[in-house]
């Protein structure tokens, strides 16, 4: 049990310090006005400008980029280490320097071309996705598929060189700036569910495709549907063999997952709730004075340091090539839980001013609780409801049976 | 940076666990539960030739020569057997001689303490749920003691009770050997019948004071709540075993209740909410050992986290087996009790959060 870094990988991090004080500078931090809305929530640094993207040219080439994705597709192809990607993700927030791109081309898309996508495909996609010059949107849940997702009626039929799609997205994140949707699709209809799906790269400019915004509960349109209307896609577009893109995308989703169930931003909020606890006022006195929100705030805070603490053992785990089994299943369910708690906590430290929204100066924190508040409860949704999340760790973690009446 | 465990302390729990699977089954603890105190140290014994009693304790005496982490991983291995006997008084009073002792009581303890010869306890606790050093009642007048403890681990099996008490100055740590003058030992009707209280009362009952008593005071305190932390990790992994076992065995409706939604979601919201506290007592433990400025408040919150799952856990697991898991015969209360010691041992979860609160200054 030893929390420090050996020298070697100490005298890691001070390169990659260097490193950073010498392309990163403060000049290049404030160049560019902050970021708003779900990413910058995140605590991502979302820039793509051309200052950043010289930046990440820069920080591939030294291998802190995308360790994972071969050099000829425009990675930073370096042996597997765990250790080392920590070290870099912990400076480069430090520093607030441009990290990997924020989004599912680089996360999801660029990984599944790696290990599924054809030559020309891989050359074509993933250098720019990885600088986020080419942006993607993910074409997966339908109105009538959102947890049952293999259940999808998005259909493909093949007439000479293209597929031509019909049917209709949903939950499309950021499709109306992106420029490449990754979509599943069912090409083969008298298959059973799962073998009868393809995995379709269609460029969002076809005509056909019609992208029309979806406002949330939170106000913003983060999310479109997407309506496909005879759209003809390339058939060099399929990625994977046809009526395999289940397989071809189950990758991706386990990606998904491991985006969303990090602690790092849910820290960043508990102090947050902590400090305006500590300097605004109920009742006579600092919110952070009274039992229930000192009690509240404790446990947790527990709960968020048991989170940061299986952060080092599922490294560690990773670090000695161990299977992290229900340690890894639940850390989505019980992150998310836990960001929503504390979002909620916020809204009694606030007390009735949690009915004031975002840019209320009567709020002691321009009413971003309360927004966060809402997101909270998108965050537990998306990627995998929180029921969800329960069936597989019931099943799969703990070998309870599936129930015999659905069709899965 | 490797958050696990050694090699060495996979053993030392794998060891534990495996003695404790064959020598203590519940049928075993269940004869002890029933009986007046003997046969608690015939395990005690057995166990101490495993090392248990001396974990801590430096070899020079006879121990292991380990650390808390390593304290620990057993703890946790007791926890999940239901094992009744004197621990956690027997490794408070262990860190309370090896940190607030001299060299003539180190010796005179530590070496008959390891081998499970002799056994030590502490008492602590007041009435009121009073546990704070700082108002505490039992006071300490030219080394005689005067005042009553309340929930004193296994004090009339003990060979010797460190007790936590307040001279003119201040708190400290003074050792009172069995049999002392003014020493009334009374047994307390306990729910957990594995871990036995008795209650102490001293009336100018000479005692030894321990000359770093005062300084060890927290480290003997915060050594319990991690080790009780410990224990209602390893009660709370041995319920969602059992839970989960019962629910693929049990049929009702035509299939095992496993397969119902709100089964599934019950388990696993108990695993989601176990399986990331084991890192969290890790972490306590480790601070306890080597980031000390850190341990104070840590086993503050673990006390109060793991105390409150693992009641949890009990309750969600009993409730899960139905009918059966009410009965006498059916083992799942053993490990009720235990949570209900946990929960109170060393302070209510409250009591922890709102000292947790104070040290960071909120």
């Amino acid at each position: 049990m030893d929390l420090s870094y050996s020298t070697e990988y100490e005298r890691f991090r001070a390169e990659v310090r260097a490193f950073l004080e010498e392309h990163w500078t403060e000049a290049d931090r404030n160049s560019s006005p902050p970021p708003d809305g779900a990413a910058a929530l995140m605590g991502a640094v979302v820039r793509s400008d051309d200052r950043a993207t010289a930046f990440r040219l820069k920080a591939i080439e030294r291998g802190y980029l995308y360790r994972h994705i071969p050099k000829t597709y425009g990675g930073g192809e370096q042996p597997y280490d765990p250790l080392k990607s920590t070290i870099i993700a912990e400076e480069f927030r430090r520093a607030k320097a441009p990290g990997e791109v924020f989004g599912q081309g680089p996360s999801m898309l660029a990984p599944t071309l790696v290990e599924h996508g054809t030559e020309a495909q891989k050359q074509f996609f993933i250098r720019d996705t990885l600088l986020g010059t080419l942006r993607w949107c993910q074409g997966y849940s339908e109105p009538g598929s959102g947890s049952d997702l293999a259940s999808l009626r998005t259909r493909a039929e093949l007439d000479g060189d293209f597929w031509v799609v019909n049917g209709q997205k949903i939950w499309t994140s950021n499709a109306i700036d992106a420029d490449w949707m990754f979509a599943l699709v069912r090409t083969e209809p008298e298959a059973p569910k799962h073998d009868g799906i393809s995995y379709l790269l269609i460029d969002m400019k076809t005509p056909g495709l019609e992208v029309r915004p979806l406002r949330q509960m939170t106000g913003e349109s983060d999310f479109s549907e997407v309506f496909l209307d005879n759209v003809r896609v390339p058939k060099q577009n399929l990625v994977g063999p046809r009526g395999k893109g289940w397989i071809v995308s189950r990758s991706t989703l386990k990606h998904e997952r491991a985006l969303i169930g990090g602690s790092f931003l849910t820290r960043r909020t508990f102090d947050g709730v902590v400090m305006m606890a500590q300097a605004a006022q109920l009742r006579g006195q600092p919110a952070i004075k009274h039992p229930h929100i000192r009690q509240r705030l404790v446990e947790l805070e527990s709960r968020l340091l048991a989170s940061e603490y299986t952060g080092y053992r599922l490294l560690t785990m990773q670090a000695r090539g161990e299977e992290q089994g229900l340690a890894g299943m639940v850390m989505k369910l019980f992150t998310t839980q836990l960001g929503y708690d504390v979002s909620q906590t916020a809204m009694n430290v606030l007390g009735d001013r949690g009915a004031l929204a975002r840019g209320d100066l009567n709020t002691p924190d321009m009413g971003m609780f309360s927004y966060a508040y809402m997101w909270a409860l998108g965050v537990l949704i998306a990627g995998g409801t929180a029921n969800i999340q329960r069936n597989i760790i019931a099943e799969r973690g703990l070998g309870m049976p599936r129930d015999a009446a659905s069709k899965r | 940076m490797d958050f696990g465990l050694s090699e060495d302390q996979l053993l030392l729990k794998d060891t534990i666990k495996r003695f404790l699977a064959e020598r203590c089954p519940t049928t075993r603890v269940r004869q002890i539960m029933e009986s007046d105190g003997a046969p608690e140290r015939g395990l005690w014994r057995e166990l101490a030739e495993l090392g248990v009693a001396g974990v801590t304790v430096p070899a020079v005496h006879g121990g292991l020569e380990r650390e808390l982490l390593d304290l620990a991983l057993v703890a946790e291995e007791l926890g999940y057997a239901a094992t009744p006997g004197p621990f956690i008084g027997a490794a408070m009073a262990t860190v309370a001689l090896v940190e607030g002792g001299d060299a003539a009581l180190q010796q005179r303890w530590l070496p008959a303490m390891a081998s499970g010869d002799a056994l030590v306890t502490v008492a602590w606790g007041e009435e009121h749920g009073e546990w704070s050093p700082e108002r505490l009642q039992t006071t300490a007048s030219g080394n005689r003691l005067r005042g009553r403890k309340l929930m004193v681990p296994n004090a009339l099996a003990a060979d010797a009770i460190i007790v936590a008490a307040r001279d003119a100055s201040r708190p400290g740590l003074w050792i009172v050997e069995r049999d002392a003058v003014g020493t009334d030992i009374q047994a307390l009707a306990v729910n957990d019948l594995t871990r036995r209280l008795d209650s102490v009362t001293f009336s100018e009952t000479p005692a030894v004071p321990l000359p770093g008593g005062a300084a060890a005071l927290q480290r003997v305190f915060d050594a319990g709540l991690i080790l009780v932390g410990a224990d209602a990790y390893g009660g709370s992994r041995r319920c969602l075993e059992m839970a989960s076992s019962y629910a693929l065995t049990r049929e009702q409706f035509g299939q095992v209740i496993g397969a119902f939604q709100a089964v599934k979601h019950q388990l696993a919201n108990l695993a989601a909410d176990l399986e990331p506290s084991l890192a969290l007592v890790w972490y306590a433990a480790h601070a306890f050992d080597r980031i000390v400025d850190q341990s104070t408040r840590h086993a503050a919150i673990v006390k109060a986290h793991m105390a409150d799952l693992y009641d949890r856990i009990t309750r969600d697991t009993t409730e899960l087996h139905g009918g059966i898991g009410f009965t006498w015969e059916f083992d799942l209360h053993l490990w009720f009790r235990r949570a209900i010691f946990d929960r109170s041992f060393l302070g209510e979860a409250s009591y922890h959060r709102e000292r947790a609160a104070e040290l960071a200054g909120w």
